[in-house]
């Protein structure tokens, strides 16, 4: 089996967002990028399907020579090969073009991206890539096992979880539950002496639609100062007849 | 050419969200000064949406189409936008939606933006304000191509009545929108509870518990006061709660009306992920925790002794104020 992780490069969750240039940027000063979440735990299923059921796993990524150090990380946590496009990520639909490019040269049978990057939040990628190489695809997918070429998936509903069948090739949106928490890997020496090794090509971006635009930011107004309430009387009070919550 | 809103449901049913959305496209469709069509799928009392502005609605009957399938359902509504010629269309936020969004994007080479909070800002560049950054931060997006998509973010423009005349029309599928790419094989979902999704209130715990053994008292808080259950990443990541639980930034968004935070202390990333919710209230026996200030009310106690008194006052009110 040949997979494909799609990879985002952003800021950890612990980063504080500021933007800068007139708030038309978002200011990386101080910030630490890391392998969007969602993904990784795309990656560490690629790695159990490797390890168990034998496959290749590539990781590509859309983003300039800035992305590269996330990647070598993606590589020491047991990636075989990357593929970077050399374009700025500024749209969910440009993205996935660039990306589709990438999962026609390399024929994969599955193609695994986080629902969605936790700095533009768009949750686009995954099927817009899906529907560019008329692949299938499963999204919010917390768990996926594959024989041959039968796919059992589950993923999450408002509420609840639905079990899906469906077939390779595929294209799935992960999140947590495709592994847990505690099966995230943190790279050892011998896989970060390894991943300088391995082979990052760069890609020049095909033509293609950028969708839309982010002309500005802004940050959520301050809040207000917290009220406490020495008694559950007065607080169920202030609910009532101040918020006019219950 | 009309405003075109897809307007979820459920069993035949509209969701909650179905009026929001529709409020929503109506509000578009002002700014335009042209009208809304709604297309849905196996719906009974499509009447209802004339309540929010809706003056055509186009039912897709169809046995084939009974149950959610993304594939099939964005090439059903792809025909739809392509019938009546709109341009824009308006979305929900929900997971299923979530789901079909890129994939309708894909059909129109459409531009698509998700999470917005507000009417758009102009409709000539189209500009819409919409979350990003997990609720830390705002984007002001234009879309530039001809056909657009938003996703209204859940909860945040409410449901606004503007009565209007309907009429309600089959609108055929053709027989290819029916694919086999997926199939669902089985549904496991709570019947009759409030999901984190949906619901007015939602009533979350952290480690501050102590433990799984203690979520009795949770869960009796939250059926007095209809609301859903959530917890913080910790909880979720020790197996106390299950994954659907879990909200924050890398978990669910909430954005109900009240949200309860008991023994969570507020990291950056569960703030991030909850700070849509309108009124946020925190329980908790530390006066230093960050929870308290990103909340607007809060209680520094034990929650051992807080919520069951908040469970005997809220009966108590209950019974008062029905």
């Amino acid at each position: 089996m040949k997979i494909l992780v799609c990879i985002s490069n952003v800021p950890d969750t612990t980063s504080k967002i500021n933007f800068t240039d007139g708030d038309t940027k978002f200011d990386t000063n101080g910030v630490q990028f890391v392998i969007n979440p969602n993904d990784e735990f795309g990656l560490t299923r690629a790695m159990w399907f490797k390890e168990k059921q034998g496959a290749t796993v590539h990781i590509a990524t859309v983003g300039g020579p800035n992305v590269e150090p996330t990647m070598r990380k993606a590589l020491a946590i047991g990636a075989d090969e990357a593929f970077r496009v050399n374009a700025e990520p500024t749209d969910g639909f440009y993205v996935a073009q660039q990306l589709a490019e990438v999962v026609k040269t390399g024929g994969y049978d599955l193609v695994i991206g986080g629902r969605e990057s936790i700095d533009y939040n768009g949750g686009m990628v995954p099927g817009i890539l899906a529907s560019l190489t008329n692949m299938n695809f499963i999204n919010s997918c917390i768990n996926l096992e594959i024989e041959g070429d039968n796919v059992t998936a589950v993923r999450e509903i408002d509420g609840g979880k639905e079990k899906l069948s469906s077939s390779l090739p595929l294209v799935v949106g992960g999140q947590k539950g495709l592994v847990e928490e505690s099966d995230l890997r943190i790279p050892n020496m011998r896989g970060i002496m390894m991943a300088r090794k391995k082979s990052l090509s760069v890609l020049e971006p095909v033509d293609g639609i950028k969708a839309t635009e982010d002309k500005k930011f802004d940050k959520p107004a301050p809040k207000g100062q917290v009220k406490l309430a020495t008694s559950v009387d007065e607080l169920v009070d202030l609910l009532h007849n101040e918020a006019k919550v219950i | 050419m009309s405003v075109l809103v897809y307007t979820e449901s459920e069993k035949g049913k509209f969701k909650k969200n179905a009026f929001e959305v529709a409020s929503y496209a109506s509000a578009v469709a002002k700014m335009m000064g042209t009208t809304v069509t709604a297309v849905a799928f196996n719906t009974t009392e499509n009447e209802s949406l004339a309540t929010y502005g809706v003056s055509k609605v186009l039912l897709i009957n169809d046995s084939s189409l009974a149950t959610f399938n993304a594939g099939a359902y964005a090439k059903s509504i792809s025909q739809a936008i392509k019938s009546t010629d709109a341009k824009v269309v308006i979305l929900s936020s929900s997971t299923d939606t979530k789901y079909l969004a890129p994939l309708l994007t894909a059909q129109l080479s459409a531009g698509y933006v998700p999470n917005v909070v507000q009417a758009p800002e102009s409709t000539s560049p189209f500009m819409v304000k919409r979350t990003a950054f997990s609720n830390k931060g705002f984007a002001h997006t234009q879309i530039d191509t001809d056909i657009k998509i938003i996703g209204v973010s859940n909860n945040a423009f409410g449901v606004h009545e503007i009565k209007t005349d309907i009429s309600v029309e089959e609108f055929s599928v053709s027989s290819d929108a029916v694919v086999n790419d997926t199939k669902s094989i089985e549904i496991d979902k709570v019947i009759g509870k409030a999901t984190i999704a949906d619901a007015d209130i939602v009533v979350s715990a952290g480690r501050g518990l102590k433990g799984p053994e203690n979520w009795g008292m949770i869960e009796e808080l939250a059926e007095i006061l209809g609301a859903a259950t959530a917890c913080s990443k910790p909880v979720s990541d020790l197996g106390w709660r299950p994954h659907g639980e879990h909200v924050g930034q890398t978990g669910k968004p909430v954005a109900s009306n009240l949200y309860i935070a008991i023994g969570i202390s507020g990291a950056i990333q569960h703030l991030a992920g909850v700070s849509a919710s309108k009124t946020k209230v925190v329980i908790n026996n530390d006066p230093e925790a960050p929870f308290f200030k990103a909340a607007d009310y809060g209680i520094v106690g034990d929650a051992f002794e807080v919520v069951p008194q908040l469970i005997e006052k809220l009966k108590e009110f209950k019974a008062q104020n029905g």
